[in-house]
């Protein structure tokens, strides 16, 4: 048995110690009803005995009235928690399922897949390591997948497994199954996604949900259960910087003076020197208070503990202000620059004033542009004046008071923040800061030095000098960045010129953004980060071009003025020309 | 040195990160106590919040008059042992009118004595949070339930209108005469309450451990006779039965089990070996499908 049970002859005392040791993973399930994401909610509860005699026995009542199996258990009746809900056969909020084995206690954030499923996925995925996406054997990946998968990783969730359903109903082919794993972890790689699954399962026959299946011989990986108790459990990492949010400070008398918070990266020990942002006080920590009764002071605390340190010296520091360690500084910033999922009706618009809430701190901002719009879908983006609900974009944003925080994907607590919109009290937007220096965007690698041992590039200079080179093809080599975004008829306008110019007699070659995808860079996704790494490479490869003598025309996407000016830098000011299709002269140029 | 923080300690963090957010977020606000075992739960999780400091919030307990007399005697000891200010809240004119859980019915009862006494003891006391130890995984309305729950002027849940809540970024902000409902507690399971209980030693109401009690058979519910008010049957004699409760409330509508299990080591055991969910025994929730989700638009907890 693999579930959380008192075994034969075991001690209660062992037991509860056993279980009280279980690590705790939080993952969420997307899919619609008609993939079975219910059902297979249902089979994990059931077939790991969460689900008690009685709720069984009003199941049993509810699929009688509303069922799907005709009559016959409907498992998926088990999760829809509202009256609307299960009289319409749908699934509106998220909801909350607790299970535990052996290993692991459990919690699922159940999310619909239909309708507000932006807001929805993204609210679950906040709070989770893991997601599972419901595939219909039958249809295999759908628009609906990619945008689950593009959402979980969008929030920094780095595994995904796909549970492709109804395996039975495609006569639990392999051929197929591998068709659609082939398909699905392409597309996870294109989004950055490192350690994607799939699973071939019958959520309605129980095969691969909990207990292997006898009808997959070929399948050699793990159940999903099996899966969930095994992958490792994503957490901030104890060596990541210290940050500690300050929550309130706990003052009983005059010899105590405690700041309380949640420790949200790294972790802290008596004597650390530590710095009170904004204000960028030093002090040393002296005590992690805690009762006697407790068990006393702690000598060390990582995240995601609450804690109450003391520091060394009085120095001013309240609800808003965050602890970090000395070095490796958060940003303290006025301007922030973050993907945002708007969650109301009422679109957002430069020019907007709102709440934001990051960390312990809350202060008025107002929306200064939206840099651009994505396409859930083609992870394309696009120049867009507002975003409506549901619709996911890069903003920039002006506090009225400076705000410490992280890039999103080095501290998800830090990164994070909310928007609330100063009428209605409703929680707006959900915003992932993004800032030039974080772990992901070194993803593109213009700072990177290449190693020191390389020769230098002219230790051995060419025969042909560029004089010489100049004289054959009767021009001077330049690099011409035509970009835009996706249908603004870049490649057309980059043939046509490669066609111009080749009949004056130049050496002329046109490399193409889509082109360096499929070799080049297959690593790379459509992240801004990735889309300027792709960039580099196009101008890396031009300039190698340049020098021996060809005129080279990029077609490119390059939405972000700041790559395209690194471009240039690394080309030379002399041989470089950009034509921008299709976009409204922006304030950079 | 990192040792992996178990599961308990993350739920404890994460009550605890909530518990200081409410204080630090509301003027007013109040922890509801109703004595049980998520309650001393809660209790002790917001002792440890403000340590070395006390909470900075009352305790609240609405009493319909009808608890159990052990529970009573529970709740003035904890509150007397730890130096808290305990407000106790009656529905004077419910009590007027002569409403109880046999008379009335339970549905009545619970509408009157509970859901709109806690109604009118936030209004007096203008508490504009409202804490609360009810868990997500009790039933199935809860399990759609925010951890800080919007409240209109009228103390109505709204489940469909709900404000979406990420990471741990709670939007606390309110207008005049508006709420909270605050449950730090949202992420627990009932295993996890009483693992909680065991390792810290927490004390509970004696109820909760087996012992020979005077019962009565109900539609197949044995309720225990805890003073005179119990209207028996002609003839009808209580009998002496060894049974504990699986929760607490009103004794006319809480169910108890059958049971032996004298130690919190035997109860939890039990627990262990259950086939049915703890609100089996819990009247109230069976008055028609649905009811809980009701009752919690009403303004229940």
């Amino acid at each position: 048995m693999s579930f959380a049970e008192l075994k034969e002859g075991e001690r209660l005392r062992e037991y509860l110690e056993r279980y009280e040791r279980t690590e705790l993973l939080r993952f969420l399930t997307c899919g619609s009803v008609d993939d079975g994401k219910s059902t297979l909610i249902g089979r994990l509860l059931h077939d790991t005995g969460r689900i008690y005699e009685d709720h069984l026995a009003a199941l049993e009542r509810d699929s009688k009235v509303h069922g799907t199996t005709g009559g016959g258990l409907d498992l998926a009746l088990a999760t829809d928690g509202l009256k609307a809900e299960r009289e319409q056969g749908i699934t509106i909020d998220v909801a909350w399922r607790y299970f535990a084995t052996n290993t692991r206690s459990f919690i699922i954030a159940d999310c619909p897949g239909h309708e507000q499923y932006t807001r929805n996925m993204a609210t679950g995925a906040s709070h989770c390591q893991l997601a599972i996406s419901l595939i219909d054997a039958r249809k295999g990946v759908t628009t609906q997948t990619r945008r689950h998968a593009f959402i979980a990783s969008l929030l920094g969730i780095r595994h995904v497994v796909a549970a492709v359903n109804k395996m039975d109903l495609v006569g639990w082919s392999e051929d197929r199954f591998r068709e659609i794993e082939r398909e699905f972890f392409l597309y996870c790689q294109r989004l950055g996604i490192s350690e994607p699954a799939a699973v071939p399962i019958s959520a309605l026959q129980g095969d691969n949900v909990v207990r292997r299946g006898t009808n997959s011989p070929w399948y050699a990986g793990p159940p999903v259960l099996e899966l969930l108790e095994s992958v490792p459990v994503d957490r901030p990492s104890p060596d990541a910087p210290f940050r500690m949010p300050v929550q309130c400070v706990i003052r009983p008398d005059l010899d105590f003076r405690g700041f309380a918070g949640q420790i949200a990266g790294g972790s802290v020990k008596p004597g650390d020197r530590v710095r009170v942002l904004p204000s960028g006080r030093e002090s040393r920590v002296v005590r992690i208070a805690r009762a006697q009764e407790d068990g006393g002071d702690l000598p060390y605390a990582a995240a995601p503990q609450s804690v109450v340190l003391t520091l060394a010296d009085e120095v001013d520091c309240s609800r808003g202000d965050v602890i970090c360690c000395v070095g490796d500084d958060p940003a303290v910033t006025l301007g922030i620059e973050c993907d945002v999922v708007w969650m109301q009706e009422q679109p957002l618009v430069p020019g907007q004033r709102y709440l934001l809430r990051t960390g312990t701190k809350t202060t008025p901002c107002t929306v200064r542009r939206v840099r651009w719009l994505l396409d859930v879908d083609t992870l394309e983006t696009s120049p867009a004046e507002s975003l409506r609900m549901n619709e996911i974009g890069r903003v920039q944003l002006e506090c009225e008071e400076r705000v410490v925080v992280d890039g999103y994907r080095d501290c998800h607590a830090t990164g994070a923040l909310v928007l609330v919109d100063r009428l209605t009290n409703a929680t707006s937007g959900a915003g992932m800061v993004r800032l030039p220096t974080e772990i992901g965007a070194r993803r593109a690698h213009w700072e990177t030095q290449a190693a020191e041992t390389l020769e230098r590039a002219d230790a051995k200079p060419s025969l042909v000098t560029a004089e010489e080179r100049e004289r054959r093809w009767r021009h001077a080599p330049r690099t011409v960045l035509i970009y835009g975004p996706p249908k603004s008829g870049k490649t057309r306008a980059a043939l046509e010129l490669e066609r111009q110019l080749f009949d004056a007699g130049a050496a002329v070659v046109v490399l193409d953004g889509q082109a360096l995808r499929r070799g080049v860079s297959k690593d790379l996704g459509f992240s801004d980060e990735d889309r300027s790494e792709n960039l580099r490479r196009a101008a890396e490869i031009a300039k190698l071009l340049n020098d021996q003598g060809f005129t080279v025309i990029l077609a490119m996407v390059a939405p972000d003025p700041a790559a395209r000016a690194r471009a240039r830098a690394l080309i030379g000011e002399g041989r470089w020309e950009e034509r921008g299709m299709g976009v409204a002269s922006s304030p950079e140029h | 040195m990192s040792p992996t923080l178990s599961h308990l300690d993350e739920l404890e963090a994460e009550a605890i990160q909530i518990l200081r957010e409410t204080a630090a977020s509301f003027e007013r606000p109040v922890l509801m106590y109703s004595i049980g075992k998520d309650s001393t739960v809660l209790l002790h999780l917001a002792l440890k919040a403000f340590w070395p400091g006390k909470p900075p919030f009352p305790l609240l307990h609405i009493d319909t008059t009808w608890k159990f007399r052990e529970m009573i005697a529970f709740r003035d000891e904890t509150a007397r042992r730890l130096g808290l200010d305990l407000r106790v809240h009656t529905n004077q004119e419910g009590l007027a009118q002569g409403v109880n859980p046999f008379a009335s019915g339970s549905k009545v009862h619970t509408d009157v004595m509970k859901t709109q006494a806690l109604r009118q003891a936030l209004d007096m006391w203008k508490f504009d949070a409202a804490i609360g130890g009810a868990r997500r995984d009790e039933e199935k309305s809860r399990a759609k339930e925010r951890v800080f729950s919007f409240r209109d002027r009228h103390h109505r849940w709204d489940p469909k209108n709900q404000r979406p809540e990420l990471w741990n970024l709670f939007n606390t902000r309110i207008n005049q005469g508006e709420s909270i409902r605050v449950f730090p507690m949202s992420n627990w399971t009932e295993l996890d309450v009483w693992l909680y209980i065991w390792k810290h030693g927490l004390p509970v109401v004696p109820l909760y451990l087996a012992k020979p009690r005077p019962v009565v058979e109900r539609g197949g519910t044995l309720i225990m006779v805890d003073d005179h008010r119990m209207p028996l049957e002609p003839g009808e004699k209580p009998r002496m039965v060894s049974v504990r409760f699986r929760t607490l409330g009103c004794y006319p509508l809480s169910g108890a089990v059958e049971s032996e299990a004298d130690t919190l080591d035997k109860v939890i055991e039990e627990m262990l070996r259950a086939k049915t969910s703890e609100r089996q025994g819990r009247l109230i929730d069976h008055d028609q499908s649905g009811s809980m989700e009701e009752k919690k638009r009403e303004g229940y907890f």
